[in-house]
């Protein structure tokens, strides 16, 4: 198992030269080889969605994506939503909702929403949690984190 | 100029503390912890649920370049197998768990051996290569069923819990009429976002053994690795950081935990482990299973005289830590909110080839509950009267409280505190608009709607002693540190401390930090479990808050010549209640002058602190209703949630943003053991569900909106501030509400006897096959 590659993970617009097997995920090497460790890993096989991240825009289960297949692609992780201190009107609707206990699911939750209303601001309450019924959160029971979710896409459309 | 008001802290929903570092990546989950020159762990599992290990090879592993070590049950026999924490019996330490099975497996996912490797991924290609042998042994997979053998002659029954009082017998004999049921709890567990994660460290040149990754109950776990190793509490220390979910099953402590230790000692190396969730879900504390069969003896009105139960509980292959909390909390808590004049529980504890269990939210009590809450519906419809009714005639009534149940559980006897259970029961219906509901009810279903609604009403016990212990101390940059011996597992523990300390301080909330879950901070510790935080630790706080609020008055008094009972502190700054103007102090300042060496001091302790503990002997006891509406699909068997209402009796919330989030995240954990968590396995142990694909958990789709009623009738009498825990009450009724949900909707009472009730079992029982 020696066959690393040269590549270069561009993560919240800094490029990280890394060495890696073919077979590393690009959640470890977010975690390891960049040391962001924001990305969260629950299943590893793509269903909890903690390690949700933005690859070209799209959310992507990093668990399920090789790092060398996000070579000299834009990523995009919990790391990279603040302005300095000045908190991403997402994570900001999260704290004032409550839309975290324990925090662990938090950083997929908050890349799936972003990813999702970049795309499709005007998307429906409906069509809303369906996406979000795509990652798990074992604390909240989700109504906290859908009220968070449309608060803020409600900012996000004023704006 | 009069003072500026006091702000009230306590009762607010003020945003978290714990929030901020969450939200932008900075957690520091375990497996966000490294240190230099760290080696990494892989457990290699028992692929069978039941054999006589043969022979295990390390050799393949160890040839494998980059391989530090491995080991088998030779290799750790020194080490004592894990000992209980709570609800010991001495008969059960012969069923205790070894670090790495010694001479047999007893359940798919138990550790046979370990490999430590330069990289995880390398870790994990060693493992495969170990070579174990074994003979497979037929399997025990049913608790109820032959006792067999654990091994030497021991019988796989452990022990028998018997609780009772008054006379059962007569009881039977002398009723109107009996009402029999027998009804299972399928095995779920509380399955944590974050998987379970340990890192082992050595210090030689201070001889240090520190153990990261800790959570729940990080100074007893301190002791007991010291005890293991024949070290001392002194030279191990244990340190929480974020904890990704406990819900009881995360931070008690596993082979894991002694084996990553160990391997720092032994290898002079770090030693991270985390687990997969493959792993999680065979190897962490499953819960839950039980069958009961239970009876009433009733008079012709449905008042219960006597209740008589006899479970079986579902252990797994080994005692835990927990020994026999969760039956013992099953049997001593299953009369729940009513009056019943005899009772008698036999819990027969039972190992089987699965999972070893432990506790999950509400451990004993959500069994119990469905299993009592099943029995006051049978027992409306045996007298032909409704489910509200029933529960009306056997509450105990507030006049009575507070009540002395005869039982003991967790080292403490059962006295009901507080509580006006009738009252919450007409707001619980209020709120949900239960005669209104009953009408469209009604109406859907000539519509030819399967449509119903169901109740469960509980019991919850929080607030378990014996102390808490709290220092605080103010800075002389003015921040305010509160040292506990608490443990957080995600509930906001820092939010409601520093809501108390700031209040009955007089200081800042943002200018106040919670220390938990460091064994290095404080000397002793009980962590987070039992819903206990906000009541000792909280009320811990308090007592400290205002100690140090009298030493910083005194010092104050004299630095500003002017007698204590004319200053306050507000925000952190001593205000004079006079009027009177005049230069004025802070928090800050005043910690300066009381810095060592200063002439305020004089011969007393330097610095601006106080400390207090908490001791109680008694639990509080919370109480709730939760409401049900679900309809089903015909073709389906499908059951959807419509709406479903907690009403919860908190005595004091110190919080209510956090106490709601607590009972509906226990809502959704409850909907899974009702409706789709099983940990299923097939007729040789092998288990069905080990990923997310077959252990299905709800997601935004499955959780109806949950209404919440928090109500604070019924203080606590064993806190000043009248405390009760909120952690458990979302999930305790949730299978007996979703039951009596299902039947009302089938249109036949006694339906469902088993939890969870699965999409089959719905369609089986619309098309009317028993």
């Amino acid at each position: 198992m020696t066959d690393k590659s040269d590549i270069t993970l561009t993560i919240n617009g800094k490029a990280h030269a890394i060495r890696v097997e073919a077979r590393r995920t690009l959640a470890d090497a977010i975690r390891e080889e960049c040391g962001q460790t924001g990305t969260h890993i629950g299943c590893e096989h793509g269903v909890c969605g903690a390690c949700t991240v933005l690859v070209n825009g799209e959310p992507v289960r990093s668990c399920l994506m090789f790092a060398q297949q996000a070579d000299g692609k834009q990523i995009r992780t919990v790391e990279g939503l603040a302005r300095g201190d000045e908190m991403h009107v997402m994570q900001r609707a999260f704290m004032e909702n409550h839309g975290l206990q324990c925090g662990f699911c938090t950083p997929g939750f908050l890349m799936l929403a972003v990813g999702v209303l970049e795309r499709e601001l005007d998307i429906s309450d409906h069509d809303l949690v369906d996406v979000l019924s795509s990652n798990l959160c074992r604390c909240t029971g989700y109504q906290n984190i859908i009220k968070a979710v449309r608060a803020a896409a409600i900012e996000m459309r004023q704006s | 100029m009069s003072a500026p008001a006091k702000p009230v802290l306590v009762g607010k929903s003020v945003l978290r503390k714990e929030d901020g570092p969450l939200l932008r990546g900075q957690g520091r989950f375990a497996a966000d912890i490294n240190f230099p020159d760290q080696i990494y762990m892989r457990v290699v599992r028992s692929t069978y649920a039941h054999g006589r290990i043969v022979s295990v090879d390390l050799a393949p592993a160890l040839a494998i370049p980059g391989v530090v070590a491995a080991w088998s049950f030779k290799d750790v026999a020194d080490i004592p197998p894990i000992d209980f924490r709570l609800t010991r019996l001495e008969q059960l330490a012969a069923y205790r768990q070894t670090i790495l099975a010694k001479d047999k497996v007893r359940y798919v996912g138990d550790p046979v051996a370990v490999v430590f490797a330069e990289d995880p991924y390398l870790a994990e290609d060693a493992a495969e290569h170990v070579d174990v042998e074994i003979e497979e042994l037929p399997v025990i997979l049913h608790a109820d069923g032959e006792v067999g053998e654990f091994r030497d002659g021991l019988p796989t029954e452990t022990a028998l819990i018997e609780k009772n009082y008054g006379d059962v017998d007569a009881a039977f004999a002398g009723a109107h009429a009996t009402v029999e049921l027998t009804l299972s709890i399928g095995r779920h567990s509380g399955v944590p976002m974050e998987t379970r994660g340990a890192i082992g460290r050595y210090i030689a040149e201070t001889d240090m053994l520190e153990m990261y990754g800790a959570a729940k109950v990080p100074h007893w776990n301190r002791d007991q690795l010291a005890k293991m190793f024949g070290r001392t509490a002194a030279n191990t220390n244990l340190f929480e950081g974020h904890v990704g979910g406990g819900f009881g099953i995360r931070g008690e402590m596993y082979p894991e935990d002694v084996l990553v230790c160990l391997a720092a000692l032994r290898l002079g190396r770090p030693v991270k482990w985390i687990e997969d969730r493959r792993e999680h879900l065979i190897a962490a504390n499953h819960s839950r299973q039980q069958t009961h069969h239970i009876r009433a003896a009733i008079d012709i009105n449905g008042n219960i005289l006597a209740i008589d139960d006899e479970f079986f509980h579902d252990q797994g292959g080994y005692m835990r830590t927990h020994a026999a909390t969760v039956p013992d909390l099953a049997a001593a808590m299953l009369p729940g909110p009513y009056r019943i004049p005899a009772y008698r529980a036999r819990g027969h504890i039972r190992l089987t080839n699965k999972t070893p269990g432990g506790t999950y939210r509400a451990p004993g009590r959500y069994e119990s509950t469905f299993v009592r809450e099943r029995l006051l519906d049978a027992v409306a419809a045996k007298v032909g009267i409704d489910g509200v009714e029933v529960r009306r005639r056997n509450l105990i009534p507030v006049s009575e409280m507070p009540v002395t149940r005869a039982l003991e559980t967790l080292g403490t006897d059962i006295v009901l505190d507080s509580g006006d259970y009738a009252k919450l029961l007409d707001k619980a219906l209020d709120g949900i608009g239960w005669s209104t509901l009953l009408a469209q009810i009604d109406e859907r279903r000539k519509a030819g709607e399967l449509v119903g609604a169901g109740i469960g009403m509980f019991v919850e016990k929080s607030g378990l002693g014996p102390f808490d212990d709290v220092r605080i101390t103010v800075g002389i940059d003015g921040k305010i540190e509160v040292v506990t011996g608490a443990a957080s597992v995600g509930q906001g523990v820092e939010t409601v401390i520093a809501q108390i300390c700031a209040e009955k301080l007089g200081a800042g909330y943002d200018a106040i930090s919670v220390i938990h879950g460091q064994t290095d901070r404080i000397a002793r510790g009980l962590g987070a479990f039992a819903s206990r935080v906000s009541v000792m630790t909280g009320e811990a706080t308090r007592q400290a808050a205002l100690k140090l609020r009298d030493n910083a008055l005194a010092a104050a008094s004299e630095l500003m010549q002017l007698p204590a009972d004319q200053l306050d502190i507000i925000n952190g700054e001593i205000v004079r209640l006079d009027g009177s103007t005049g230069p004025s102090m802070s928090l800050a300042e005043i910690a300066k002058a009381l810095e060592p060496g200063s002439n305020l001091v004089g011969d007393k302790e330097p610095g601006l602190f106080a400390e207090a503990s908490f001791e109680s002997k008694h639990m509080t006891y919370p109480y709730g209703v939760h409401v049900a509406v679900v309809s089903l699909a015909r073709d389906t068997g499908g059951v959807t949630v419509e709406r479903y209402l907690v009403a919860y009796d908190i005595g004091k919330a110190i919080n209510p943003m956090l106490i709601d989030g607590q009972i509906v995240g226990g809502v959704a954990q409850g909907l899974g053991g009702a409706l789709y968590e099983e940990f299923s396995y097939d007729d040789r142990g092998e288990p069905l569900a080990v990923t997310f694909a077959d252990y299905l958990m709800p997601t935004a789709r499955e959780v109806p909106q949950v209404d919440v009623i928090i109500t604070e009738d019924a203080p606590s009498p064993l806190n000043p501030m009248g405390l009760k825990g909120a952690g458990e009450g979302g999930a305790n009724a949730v299978g007996a509400a979703i039951a009596a949900a299902i039947d009302d909707a089938l249109g036949q009472p006694g339906a469902i006897t088993r939890l969870p009730v699965s999409p089959q079992r719905v369609r089986e029982l619309i098309n009317g096959i028993a």
